[in-house]
């Protein structure tokens, strides 16, 4: 149930985000979704893509710094409190979310959020346990 | 790491020299100086008109005490002379010119005449003997070669003890690797700076400088560095690492030189005298104060110089040395005056900051200072690669270590921004470590 993310760490420099995603393009790897963290100083570009190992490689050699780390993928009730539930129940388990983005398709009448809990397999079971659906690998690419 | 050998005790160049005794070596340098005075007044109109303002004839000068009767001479002087007017010898008895660039207006054109270089080649002997390299030595020359005296009077030195040397010259990294690889290279001369990127590239590259190499020494110079810098790289490498100085003014390398002890460096005192002045008023401090080195060339024959202000910064260490040379040692060169800068009033050298980098885990081996008013210092830092492991929380704490560190050496708070690895440029020269944007 655990999805590969890329983190590429990237320093304040104008055009630098650009710079990422173009050597994604020239590689041919499709984007599924991402998200931003960044302070004043720097920044760190999250992805998801289908072929993971292959973007790490990419943008290695095009002097990236990457790390390739483990996420999940919930699929939440697209309803007020949909997301509240999924998250009150790691909270219920003592897990700590360390951050959280969206999924800009939907896997039928579900939302996706691209979680990443400290202890992601703690997280994993949490979820299972208290009947919320998870998407495998596979699923996300299709979305 | 320390692996001194106990085979370089007593390993002297000059031993007669290098161990004199104190009175005789004054004595020694009394001469030299008369006779460098004598040559200067008669030969460079420049200073015989400096002499003439100051009122004073060659022949006042009666102990070492009257030096400082003598006015300096600067780095400014020699521009304004550039191209023959600080030779004391006619252009038939030249043998070589070097130039030392500044950042402004023209270089300094230096003369060396065959006795100069003789003798600059007989120093760099001195400081290779007494600290392991001779015959049998492979020495791998990594300064860049041309007019900048580094890497030649090394070339040269080298060459009389006997040492194979590989002229290799900066840059061409993954060629200079080869090279230690294939020739079992023992020794290399090299800037701080270019050595801690060959070793971050070895590594990359999946060489163990410790195991892999025949390296046992290296010697730093071109640029001032710290004390952490030189342990991390001979952790890195396995070697023994020794600091040397030297100016292109006064021959280039070779002027002051750690022998064995790494504890400070022997300054040639039969070639050059020296002092430490307050770099502000002029005024001559004691022993052991921090101040601006000022050399006068004993044996140039081709330019001598008057008093010259190095910009320097570093302080005599009086003491005996255990090794027995009686030539007293500068500690290592703490900065340049001119590199000095000031923010929220505070002076601040870049090798303070340099030495809280090189203690912080997590930082690489890249760093800049950039100063964009006087209240505030930007501090870039490249992380290392290992570190990145795409959690935010760990970069800012990484930030705010850094941030606290170097206010607790500087007192100012300087920015922080963290850099991709690699993204400064890589320095196979000098490395520009502070990149002043204010206006006045």
């Amino acid at each position: 149930m655990k999805l590969k993310q890329i983190s590429v760490f990237l320093e304040n420099r104008k055009g630098r985000l650009a710079e990422a995603l173009e050597t994604l393009a020239q590689a041919k790897i499709n984007i599924r979704t991402l998200s931003i963290a960044d302070t004043s100083e720097f920044g760190i570009l999250r992805l998801i893509v289908p072929d993971p190992d292959k973007a790490k490689k990419v943008l290695e050699k095009a002097n990236f710094t990457v790390k390739e780390n483990s996420v999940i993928a919930v699929m939440v009730d697209d309803r007020p409190g949909g997301l509240a539930a999924s998250l009150r129940v790691l909270s219920d388990a003592n897990i700590n979310v360390e951050y959280l983005y969206a999924f800009v398709e939907k896997s039928g009448e579900k939302a996706v959020v691209i979680l990443r809990t400290e202890d992601v397999d703690a997280g994993i079971k949490a979820l299972k346990t208290a009947g919320i659906g998870l998407l495998k690998a596979e699923q996300v690419y299709k979305l | 790491m320390s692996r001194t050998d106990p085979l370089i005790e007593g390993a002297f160049w000059q031993r007669q020299n290098e161990v004199i005794e104190r009175t005789f070596l004054e004595a020694e340098q009394l001469h030299h100086l008369k006779e460098t005075l004598d040559s200067v007044y008669s030969n460079v109109p420049f200073y015989k008109s400096r002499f003439e303002k100051a009122g004073l004839i060659p022949g006042d000068i009666r102990s070492l005490g009257d030096l400082r009767r003598l006015p300096f001479t600067t780095s400014d002087d020699l521009r304004a002379a550039y191209p023959f007017g600080m030779l004391a010898v006619s252009k038939e008895d030249v043998v070589r010119l070097h130039t030392s660039s500044g950042t402004t207006g023209k270089p300094k054109a230096i003369f060396f005449s065959r006795q100069d270089i003789e003798n600059s080649s007989d120093l760099i002997a001195r400081c290779l003997v007494m600290t392991g390299t001779g015959r049998g030595d492979i020495l791998q020359n990594m300064m860049t070669y041309g007019m900048f005296t580094g890497a030649l009077v090394m070339h040269y030195g080298a060459e009389k003890v006997g040492a194979l040397v590989i002229p290799a010259g900066p840059g061409n990294s993954d060629r200079q690797i080869s090279f230690m690889q294939d020739f079992g290279v023992t020794a290399f001369h090299i800037t701080p700076s270019y050595a801690l990127y060959i070793s971050s590239l070895m590594q990359e590259r999946g060489i163990d400088p410790g195991k892999d190499l025949s390296l046992k020494r290296a010697y730093l110079g071109a640029e001032p560095y710290t004390e952490e810098t030189r342990r991390k790289i001979e952790y890195i490498f396995g070697i023994d690492v020794y600091n040397c100085y030297g100016l292109t003014e006064m021959n280039g390398p070779g002027v002051a030189f750690e022998c064995m002890h790494k504890n400070g460096m022997h300054l040639w005192e039969d070639h050059f005298l020296m002092e430490i002045i307050n770099p502000d008023t002029g005024e001559v401090l004691e022993d052991g104060e921090k101040g601006e080195l000022v050399l006068t060339s004993l044996r140039r024959e081709a330019m001598p110089l008057i008093r010259y202000r190095t910009r320097d910064i570093t302080r005599i260490m009086p003491d005996n040395c255990e090794c027995g040379r009686t030539h007293r040692r500068i500690s290592r060169i703490l900065g340049r005056s001119d590199d000095m800068f000031i923010a929220r009033g505070v002076n601040i050298f870049p090798q303070q900051i340099e030495q809280v980098l090189m203690g912080i885990k997590g930082v690489a081996q890249n760093y800049q200072i950039v100063l964009e008013s006087f209240d505030d210092i930007t501090v870039r830092a490249e992380i290392s690669k290992d570190l990145f492991d795409g959690n935010i929380e760990h970069l800012l704490d990484l930030q705010t270590e850094i941030a606290d560190k170097i206010r607790a050496e500087i007192i100012v708070k300087p920015k922080v921004e963290l850099l991709e690895p690699g993204a400064l440029p890589v320095s196979e020269g000098k490395a520009k470590r502070v990149i002043d944007n204010r206006t006045m």
